[in-house]
């Protein structure tokens, strides 16, 4: 029971950060209706320009903040530059510029920060006090991190009318432009927002996972298959999806086929989700009628 | 009124123009063999794998709409066929190859039937999802006994059969140009056929094909099978070029260069197989050249450039300065 306890508690933990990246892809998804496939390696990127930060001396928590108005910017850009252009393109187009951007994110990490493991300091103490026999601190700090994400973003989209703008440019970019609603500048928000959530999850897995460029293209089939569980329209689903997907891995992967499998798991569900029911657990089933 | 037997300036490369070009190119392929060297050769046999590669995952990309981005997967498969026949079953070479197509034509077209329910971005998904698991998958440590682990399995390069004078190097590179011209005429008869027009209908508006009576799900699930098994045939004519196979040789980076090698080629083209082999297995290459860690980088960039300024590849290019040619030829019509 202990050992089946400890299992599940670390799948919450490594769930809360399929999780938040899962939210990045859900954010983009729901606002452009496309997967970012390089959200991974975004996340990877700005998670070695913290480390260069706190490397020059910054202190943690300002090199966090940085990295993540850093990575906002820069995502902001992306869109602006790289995909605005090709939302009239066909699927397959836009697909292999995600793809493109993936392999570039990779390169260049490669390139400026070399691909040697690094260790990636946590905010969170190994002895702090909210440490217990079942979840190390860290690991408690990644899934308040999450739940706190998951608050501001439910605060700021229900609440604010910058929320609901970008709520507005996503659901109908043609009426949101006779209300006034910039939908482009919403769009580069939303895809901000994706790099910032992507650059605290990675940030919160380096830790665990020692920092090298390879370091999230396992984490983003989690994501992506968390996403997918709980409803890639649906941010609320893409948290559940993140936590479920994390504690099947663990689970499965203790009992059932070993660690070395655990991404095929992953892959499993994914299908699985797609075959059975598309719109996840908490997305909204979509009909079509010819 | 003139009585030419050409049709639209834009035709693809189509009998009877393009024959003078093809049997050309094929003198100079066999060519190579004797006015090359061995490593050379191995990089002519390389290039061929490739292009049968491409030729699969255009025909499901190119040709019938259905994204893949895991293709390196089949051409795992189709290597690892080959590695575990002459291993453990000392199964002849030139066995394997075909026996390399059949199973990848059973796995694709496994994998093709429930990937139906799957469309654009949710079966890229799907099959980036398979490109990554791969060669976890391939490393699994009760697959040992056969797959060698991360280890892998060590070919040896058949040697030229009836004595002929030729060293493993050269009669391996005519094999594998046999294959490819074989791999080719196939693919030209699917493509050119009724099949080959089901495919790129359900490609262009799958609910039109539908009621016109094309069975989506028989042509979309054996369309998966056939661009697998072609791309498992490329797999296994290169794991005897190489004489190994091992995991960590088929990572998601070989479906992106697939990929890669299908855009920079022309999406739903047939020769444009060949320019994106050449470019697969050239490029990274003089990318290292210029800096090692960006090579990939340059992939991403061209990627990225293509997609902008070139869509239809190298060949949408030659069609393009062919339309253009035939338009300022003396006599066309304004």
């Amino acid at each position: 029971m202990e050992a089946f306890l400890q299992q599940l508690f670390a799948g919450l933990a490594t769930g809360g950060i399929y999780a938040s990246l899962a939210l990045a892809l859900v954010m983009i998804y729901q606002a452009t209706h496309q997967v970012n496939f390089a959200q991974g390696e975004m996340a990877m990127f700005s998670t070695f320009i913290a480390w260069t930060l706190i490397q020059a001396g910054l202190p943690y928590w300002v090199a966090f903040f940085a990295t993540v108005a850093i990575s906002f910017v820069i995502a902001a850009v992306i869109e602006f530059t790289i995909i605005r252009p090709l939302h009239k393109a066909p699927e397959l187009s836009v697909v292999v510029v995600f793809i493109g951007l993936l392999v570039i994110f990779h390169s260049v990490a490669g390139f400026l920060f070399g691909s040697q493991i690094k260790q990636f300091p946590t905010p969170f103490e190994p002895t702090a006090w909210y440490g217990t026999s079942y979840l190390s601190p860290h690991q408690v700090g990644t899934i308040f991190v999450a739940l706190c994400i998951v608050a501001a973003l439910f605060a700021f989209f229900g609440f604010t009318t910058l929320g609901l703008k970008m709520r507005a440019a996503a659901q109908n970019p043609g009426s949101s432009r006779l209300l006034g609603v910039n939908v482009g500048r919403m769009l580069m928000l939303g895809w901000g927002l994706a790099g910032a959530i992507g650059a605290i999850a990675g940030m919160m897995v380096a830790p665990v996972v020692f920092l090298d460029p390879g370091m999230m293209t396992g984490v983003l089939i989690y994501a992506f298959a968390g996403a997918l569980i709980g409803g890639i329209d649906n941010p609320v689903g893409a948290i559940v999806g993140g936590f479920l997907v994390g504690v099947l891995e663990n689970l499965i992967g203790s009992y059932i086929v070993g660690t070395e499998l655990k991404l095929s798991v992953a892959l499993i569900l994914i299908v699985g989700v797609l075959v059975v029911r598309p719109a996840g657990l908490m997305g909204r089933v979509v009909v079509q009628r010819v | 009124m003139t009585a030419s037997t050409s049709s639209s300036p834009v035709a693809a490369v189509r009998a009877p123009r393009g024959i003078p070009w093809v049997l050309l190119l094929l003198a100079a392929a066999v060519a190579i063999t004797f006015l090359a060297k061995g490593y050379v050769l191995f990089q002519a046999t390389m290039v061929l794998s490739y292009a049968i590669a491409l030729v699969g995952l255009n025909l499901l990309t190119g040709y019938n709409g259905q994204i893949s981005l895991g293709h390196g997967a089949f051409y795992a498969i189709g290597a690892y066929t080959v590695g575990i026949l002459v291993e453990h079953g000392g199964v002849p070479y030139w066995l394997c190859v075909p026996a390399a197509a059949v199973i990848c034509l059973a796995v694709g077209y496994a994998f093709g039937r429930p990937a139906l329910k799957l469309s654009g971005l949710y079966l890229a998904l799907a099959t980036f999802a398979l490109g990554v698991v791969t060669p976890q998958l391939l490393k699994y440590k009760h697959l040992e006994a056969w797959t060698g682990g991360v280890g892998g399995i060590v070919l040896i390069k058949p040697e030229a059969p009836f004595g002929l004078p030729l060293s493993a190097d050269q009669w391996f590179y005519l094999f594998s140009l046999a294959t490819t011209v074989v791999m080719f005429l196939i693919a030209r008869n699917l493509i050119d056929g009724g099949t080959g027009r089901a495919i790129r209908a359900i490609r262009d508006h799958h609910m039109a094909a539908e009621s016109m009576g094309v069975d989506n799900s028989h042509y979309k699930s054996m369309t998966f099978g056939a661009s697998a098994a072609f791309t498992g045939v490329g797999g296994a004519l290169s794991a005897l070029a190489v004489q190994f196979v091992s995991p960590d040789s088929f990572t998601m980076f070989l479906s992106i260069s697939l990929l890669v090698g299908v855009v920079v080629g022309g999406v739903g083209t047939l020769w444009g197989a060949l320019f994106g082999a050449v470019f697969i297995m050239f490029v990274p290459g003089l990318a290292e050249k210029v800096s090692k860690d960006l090579a990939w980088g340059v992939y991403g960039v061209v990627l990225i450039v293509f997609i902008f300024v070139m869509p239809g590849g190298v060949m949408g290019l030659i069609a393009r300065l062919r339309a253009r040619r035939l338009a300022n030829a003396p006599g066309a019509s304004p």
